[in-house]
C-alpha cells in the first residue's frame, strides 16, 4: 500500500501457512535467500545441526533442482521450509501488497531500512544493547565491520537506498523502533544466557546473532503464531544461524534489500558496478580494482579475520590462485592455519565455535571471489568434520584429528585422485594421436605430460580464448618439456577440428545429470567436436561432483571484470570502446563458466574410473556413502 | 600417406608388429599358443579357435595355420604340468571342451579347483595363488574379454566377503569355496534366467533378426519355442564363420520357420522386422557391446529404421573397458575363406569383432534383470568401489 516495491519481473505466488507448526525454526528466514537454503553445500550444513530441530519441523529439502527460478523455490519453500517463513507471508499487509518469493527478505527490509535512515533512534536502541553495526537483518553473517557501526551503514545506505526508504518509513518505521528496542532487551537476555559463540574478537557478531533470534522472534509474536516463549526460539535458532552465516553463495543479487544487507556484513567493500547486463541481474558484480588497496590497507586491522585466511581472500581478488584446486587446496591449508592457531574460548564448546568461525572466513572468501563448486565441497566436508569430532576429545587431540583430516583429504582427494585419473586417461592416447585441450585443466596438463614421459608419440593443439588467455601458460608448461604444440584460439576450432582425434577438456564441476560446467568456451569446444564426431574426455576429480542439475549457463554463473573485454592488453591503440563503459545501450558481459551438456560428452574420467555420463548420479551417491561411514 | 584417422597408423603399426602379449608371469604363460615373434603377421585368436571347433568349421586357411601352430609349440601338454600338480591351465581347457559351457563359466571353474585344491595356510597365501591362476587365465587368450570380465569379477566376488576376517582358515576357505562355487553356479544358469526373462518380449507372429551364433540367443529362441510362441527368424548368414547356417540348422529342428540371409541383405529385410536380438561377446563400461563383426552395421540399420536391438549378456560379461572407437580394442583376428584363393598384395579385414556404441541399444537381457546399456555402468561402480 504505502511503500514501493522493488521492481521485480516475477510474479509470485501467494504463500499460505499449511500443517502444523511451531515457529522455532527460523534458519530459512534467515537465509538471504531460500531458495539457496535448499540446495548449496555451503548452507547444507544444516544437517550436523539437524538434531536441533523441533519433531514437528519439516527439515528443508537437502536438494532442490528447481533452485533456478524463484517461483519455484517459493512454492519450495512454502511447502517444504520452516513455518516461520509463512509467517512472514502472513504479514504481507504490513510492508507492502505483493508477495515476494523471499518473504522473510522483504519484511526484514523493511525493519532495516526505517532503522537506518533513521540512525539516530536505531543506533541508540542498538547502542544500548552492544548490538553491532547491523540492526533487525536477515543476513546472518559473522563476519565483522570494520568501520564505526553507524558510519558505514548511514554513508552506504544512504547512498543505495534513499529512494525506497522513503516510503516505507511510516508504520515500517514505528514497527521497527519497537524491535530494535525488543531486540535491545533480549540481546541482553540473550548475550547473558547464549552458550557457545564466536570468541570475543567478535562480540558484535555474537550481539548480531542474538539479536537476530530475537528480532524473529518478537516478530512471530507480533504474528500470534503459536508461538512459546521467546527464550526457546532463540535457542533453537541461534545454532542455525550461526552455521549459516554465509550471505548464502547463491544469493540472488538482483534483490537490492538482499545486497545492501550483505553490504553491512561485508568487509570487504565493494562497490557494485552500475551497468548490468539485465539477464545476469542475480549475479554479483562489483567495481574490480576497487577492493584490492582497500584491502590491503585493512591488513593488520583485521583482528576475528585470520591472516591466512585473509592472505587467500586477497590472492583470489587478484587472480593470483586460480583453477578449482588450486583454489580448494589453498583455501584448506588456510583452513589447517587457523585449527592450529584455534583456542576453544572458555564456555564455548570447540564445535559449535569452530564451525561458526569456519563460516564467518568462508562468506569473507565469498566476498573476496564466489566459491567454486569443489571449494563448497570442501567446507562441507570439513564442517562436517568438525560436527563430528567426539566431544570426549581434549583441545589438541580434536585440533590434530581435524589438521589431519584436512591433511588426508587433500592427499587423498586431490593429489592422489589426480594419479589414478593420469593413470586411466593414458591409455587412452596411442600414437599418432592429436589432442586437443582448452585453457588450462591442471588434470589434463598432467594426463599430457604423463603420456609424453611414456614415450607416446602425439601432438597437442592448445585452444585458447580471451580475456584470460589461460591457454597461454599451458603452452609455456607443454613446450618446456618438449611436447610437440600448435596454439590458436577458440574462433578457429571449427577449422582445426578435422584433424583432432581426441579432445581432452577439464571441469570446474559435474552436475547429476552429467553437464559439466567448466570454464566458458568448453561448451563451444565440445560441441564442434561432437559435430565432428570426434571423442571428448572429461577429467575431473570426484570431489568436485555435485549433487545439482543446471540446465543452462545462465542461473549459475559468475561474472568477471567487464573491463577485461574492452582492453587488449598489450594493444593501446585497440581503444574503440574506451568511454563506452557507462553508455546505457552497451554493457559488456564477461561470463566465467558455462554448461556443457552431457549429449557432448564421451566419457568422463575420475578417480573412480572411467565413466559414462550418464552414471555421475551413482558417484555422488557412492561419494556421499563413503563421506557419511567416514 | 592415409592420413585423417589415428586408426590408420595404428593398423600399420599392428601390421608391422605381432600380436603380443601381457608380460609373462610364471612358467605357466608358455603354454600359451598365441605366437611370439615370428614371420607369421597373422595370429589367429584362440577364443576363435575354440568357437570354431565347437562349430566344426574347418577352412582350409585355418587348418594350415592350424598345423603351423602345432610346429611352433610342440611343447603344450609337456612338462609343464609336471611342474605343478594342479595346472589351472588343464583344468580350463578340459572344462572349455564342452561345447555348452560359455568360457568364462569354465573359467570360473577352474579357478574354484584351484581354491579346492590350493595347499596354501594362509587368507593371503590363498589369495596370491587365485591372482597367479587368475592371470594366467587371462593371458592365456588375451582377446577374449569374457574370459578376462569373468575372471575378474570372479576375483572381485570371491574376495569380497567377510570370510576374510575368519579366526580359522579352514572355516574362511571353505566360505571362499562355498562363493565361488555359487558364482559358477550363478553363471552357469544365467543363461536360463536371461530365457526367462526376455520370453516377454517375444510376441506372436513376430520376426526376429539374429546375427552371430550366441548360445544365450538360441536358449531364448528355444524357450520361446517351447513356449509355443508363433514368431520366425531371420538369420544372416555370418560369414566368414557361416554361423548363420548352424544356427539355421538348429532352429529348424525346433520347427520355428527361418530364413537365411546373405549379410547385405540386412537393410533390405529391416523393414519386415520387429526386433534385432543379438548376444555379446562383452558389455563394455559405457553400457555398449562387443559382439562379432556385423554387429554394428545392423545396429546402426535397425536404429535408423526404429526397431529395438536387445543384447543378450550374462553378467559376468562386464568388463571395464570403455572403447572410444572401433580401432580401441584388443584386436582379435580370425582367418577369412572367401573360396578363392587372395590375390597377392591384397590386404584382407581380418578383425573378427566390432564396438556397438550405447545408444544404439534398446535394453540388455541379462540375469541381472532387463536393463538399459547405463546400467552397466552403474554395476560395476559398484561392484568395483
Amino acid at each position: 500500500m504505502e511503500s514501493r516495491r522493488n521492481p521485480r519481473a516475477v510474479v509470485d505466488p501467494k504463500v499460505r501457512q499449511v500443517g502444523f507448526f511451531t515457529s522455532s525454526q527460523p534458519d530459512s528466514t534467515h537465509q538471504p535467500d531460500p531458495i539457496a537454503s535448499e540446495s548449496h553445500p555451503v548452507a547444507s550444513s544444516i544437517s550436523p545441526s539437524g538434531n536441533s530441530l523441533s519433531p514437528v519441523m519439516i527439515p528443508p529439502p537437502r536438494h532442490n533442482s528447481s533452485d533456478t527460478f524463484p517461483l519455484r523455490a517459493a512454492a519450495a519453500a512454502a511447502s517444504a521450509v520452516s513455518p516461520s517463513s509463512f509467517s512472514y507471508s502472513t504479514r504481507r499487509d504490513f510492508p507492502d501488497g505483493s508477495m515476494t518469493a523471499s518473504p522473510g527478505r522483504v519484511s526484514r527490509a523493511s525493519f532495516s531500512k526505517p532503522s537506518s535512515s533513521l540512525p539516530g533512534v536505531g543506533m541508540d536502541s542498538m547502542a544500548a544493547a552492544k548490538s553491532s553495526s547491523v540492526p533487525a537483518s536477515g543476513l546472518t553473517t559473522v563476519s565483522v565491520v570494520n568501520m564505526p557501526p553507524g558510519l558505514s551503514e548511514k554513508e552506504s545506505d544512504q547512498k543505495k537506498n534513499s529512494k525506497p526508504l522513503k516510503e516505507k518509513t511510516t508504520k515500517a518505521e514505528r514497527r521497527a523502533l519497537q524491535e530494535a528496542q525488543r531486540a535491545a532487551k533480549a540481546a541482553a537476555k540473550a548475550e547473558g544466557g547464549k552458550a557457545p559463540l564466536v570468541s570475543s574478537g567478535s562480540v558484535a557478531s555474537t550481539n548480531v546473532k542474538a539479536a537476530k533470534p530475537a528480532k524473529p522472534s518478537s516478530q512471530k509474536n507480533d504474528v500470534a503464531v503459536a508461538a512459546p516463549g521467546p527464550s526457546e526460539k532463540k535457542g533453537g535458532q541461534t545454532e542455525k544461524d550461526r552455521k549459516k552465516d554465509a550471505p548464502h553463495p547463491r544469493m540472488q543479487y538482483d534483490d537490492e534489500s538482499r545486497v545492501v544487507k550483505a553490504k553491512r556484513r561485508a568487509v570487504v567493500k565493494q562497490t557494485e558496478a552500475k551497468n548490468r547486463v539485465e539477464l545476469f541481474r542475480h549475479l554479483p558484480q562489483y567495481e574490480h580494482g576497487t577492493q584490492l588497496p582497500d584491502l590491503e590497507t585493512k591488513f593488520f586491522q583485521l583482528d576475528p579475520m585470520h591472516p591466512a585466511v585473509y592472505k587467500v581472500g586477497l590472492q583470489y581478488l587478484s587472480g593470483d590462485i586460480s583453477g578449482g584446486n588450486a583454489r580448494c587446496i589453498a583455501m584448506l591449508q588456510a583452513f589447517q592455519e587457523v585449527v592450529k592457531d584455534y583456542s576453544t574460548p572458555s564456555e564455548k564448546t570447540l564445535n559449535r565455535d569452530m564451525t561458526a568461525k569456519i563460516s564467518s572466513y568462508v562468506s569473507f572468501l565469498i566476498e573476496c571471489r564466489p566459491l567454486s563448486v569443489s571449494m563448497g565441497n570442501a567446507i562441507r566436508f570439513v564442517k562436517n568434520r568438525i560436527a563430528k569430532l567426539p566431544i570426549t576429545l581434549s583441545e589438541s587431540e580434536a585440533k590434530a584429528a581435524l589438521q589431519s583430516d584436512i591433511e588426508r583429504f587433500i592427499n587423498e582427494k586431490i593429489i592422489m585422485a589426480d594419479t589414478v585419473i593420469v593413470k586411466h586417461a593414458v591409455t587412452k592416447i596411442r600414437d599418432g594421436d592429436v589432442l586437443l585441450t582448452y585453457g588450462s585443466p591442471t588434470a589434463v596438463e598432467m594426463v599430457l605430460l604423463h603420456a609424453h614421459e611414456l614415450k607416446k608419440k602425439f601432438r597437442v593443439l592448445v585452444v585458447d580464448s580471451r580475456p584470460k588467455l589461460e591457454g597461454q601458460l599451458l603452452l609455456r608448461r607443454l613446450i618446456k618439456r618438449g611436447i610437440n604444440c600448435t596454439y590458436t584460439h577458440i574462433n578457429a576450432v571449427s577449422y582445426i577440428m578435422h584433424e583432432v582425434t581426441k579432445v581432452f577438456l577439464g571441469a570446474s564441476s559435474v552436475l547429476s545429470n552429467g553437464t559439466v560446467y567448466s570454464r566458458v568456451g568448453t561448451a563451444c569446444v565440445a560441441m564442434v567436436a561432437s559435430a565432428f564426431r570426434v571423442p571428448v574426455l572429461v577429467c575431473c576429480e570426484a570431489y568436485k561432483f555435485h549433487e545439482r542439475v543446471q540446465l543452462d549457463s545462465i542461473c549459475s554463473n559468475e561474472l568477471g571484470d567487464p573491463n577485461a573485454i574492452s582492453k587488449v592488453h598489450g594493444r593501446e591503440d585497440i581503444n574503440y570502446l574506451d568511454g563506452l563503459t557507462n553508455n546505457a545501450n552497451l554493457q559488456f558481459l564477461n561470463l566465467m563458466y558455462d554448461a556443457t551438456p552431457s549429449d557432448y560428452i564421451s566419457m568422463i574420467i575420475t578417480d573412480y574410473g572411467m565413466v559414462p555420463p550418464t552414471s555421475v548420479p551413482v558417484i555422488v551417491r557412492e561419494y556421499q556413502k563413503e563421506h557419511s561411514l567416514v | 600417406m592415409w592420413r585423417r584417422s589415428a586408426s590408420f597408423v595404428l593398423d600399420k603399426h599392428h601390421n608391422n608388429k605381432p600380436i603380443s602379449l601381457t608380460p609373462s608371469l610364471d612358467s605357466m604363460a608358455e603354454v600359451n599358443p598365441n605366437p611370439n615373434p615370428n614371420p607369421n603377421p597373422n595370429p589367429i585368436s584362440a577364443y576363435y579357435q575354440t568357437r570354431a571347433k565347437h562349430h566344426g568349421i574347418v577352412t582350409s586357411d585355418w587348418l594350415e595355420q592350424a598345423q603351423a601352430a602345432v610346429v611352433r609349440y610342440p611343447d603344450k601338454d609337456s612338462p609343464v604340468a609336471g611342474r605343478r600338480p594342479f595346472s589351472v591351465i588343464e583344468e580350463f581347457d578340459c572344462w572349455r571342451q564342452q561345447p555348452d559351457l560359455a568360457e568364462a563359466v569354465a573359467a570360473v571353474r577352474a579357478l574354484a579347483a584351484v581354491i579346492r585344491a590350493s595347499e596354501a595356510t594362509t587368507m593371503m597365501e590363498l589369495e596370491i595363488e587365485l591372482k597367479k591362476a587368475s592371470d594366467t587365465l587371462k593371458s592365456w587368450d588375451t582377446t577374449s574379454i569374457s574370459l578376462t570380465a569373468g575372471c575378474d569379477l570372479f576375483m572381485r566376488y570371491v574376495t569380497r566377503t567377510s570370510a576374510l576376517e575368519f579366526e580359522d582358515f579352514n572355516a574362511a576357505k571353505a566360505r571362499v569355496l562355498g562363493r565361488a562355487e555359487k558364482f559358477g553356479e550363478i553363471s552357469y544358469k544365467a543363461r536360463k534366467i536371461i530365457a526367462v526373462l526376455s520370453q516377454d518380449f517375444i510376441f506372436d507372429w513376430c520376426t526376429i533378426l539374429v546375427h552371430g551364433f550366441s548360445r544365450v540367443v538360441l536358449e531364448i529362441l528355444k524357450t520361446a519355442a517351447q513356449n509355443k510362441k508363433l514368431f520366425r527368424v531371420l538369420c544372416t548368414e555370418g560369414r566368414p564363420d557361416k554361423t548363420g547356417v548352424l544356427l539355421a540348422k538348429e532352429l529348424a529342428k525346433l520347427d520355428v520357420p527361418v530364413k537365411l540371409l546373405i549379410d547385405s541383405a540386412v537393410a533390405y529385410s529391416m523393414d519386415e522386422v520387429d526386433m534385432v536380438i543379438f548376444g555379446a561377446d562383452g558389455v563394455v563400461e559405457s553400457g555398449g557391446v562387443i559382439n562379432m563383426m556385423g554387429t554394428y552395421q545392423i545396429a546402426l540399420v535397425a536404429h535408423t529404421m526404429n526397431k529395438p536391438v536387445y543384447v543378450a549378456a550374462e553378467s559376468y560379461k562386464f568388463a571395464r573397458l570403455y572403447p572410444l572407437d572401433q580401432k580401441d580394442l584388443e584386436p582379435a583376428l580370425r582367418p577369412v575363406d572367401f573360396g578363392v584363393p587372395v590375390p597377392p598384395k591384397v590386404e584382407v579385414e581380418r578383425s573378427a569383432r566390432d564396438y556397438t556404441p550405447p545408444q544404439y541399444l534398446t535394453m540388455l537381457f541379462t540375469d541381472l534383470g532387463v536393463l538399459t546399456p547405463s546400467v552397466v555402468s552403474d554395476e560395476l561402480i559398484q561392484l568395483y568401489l
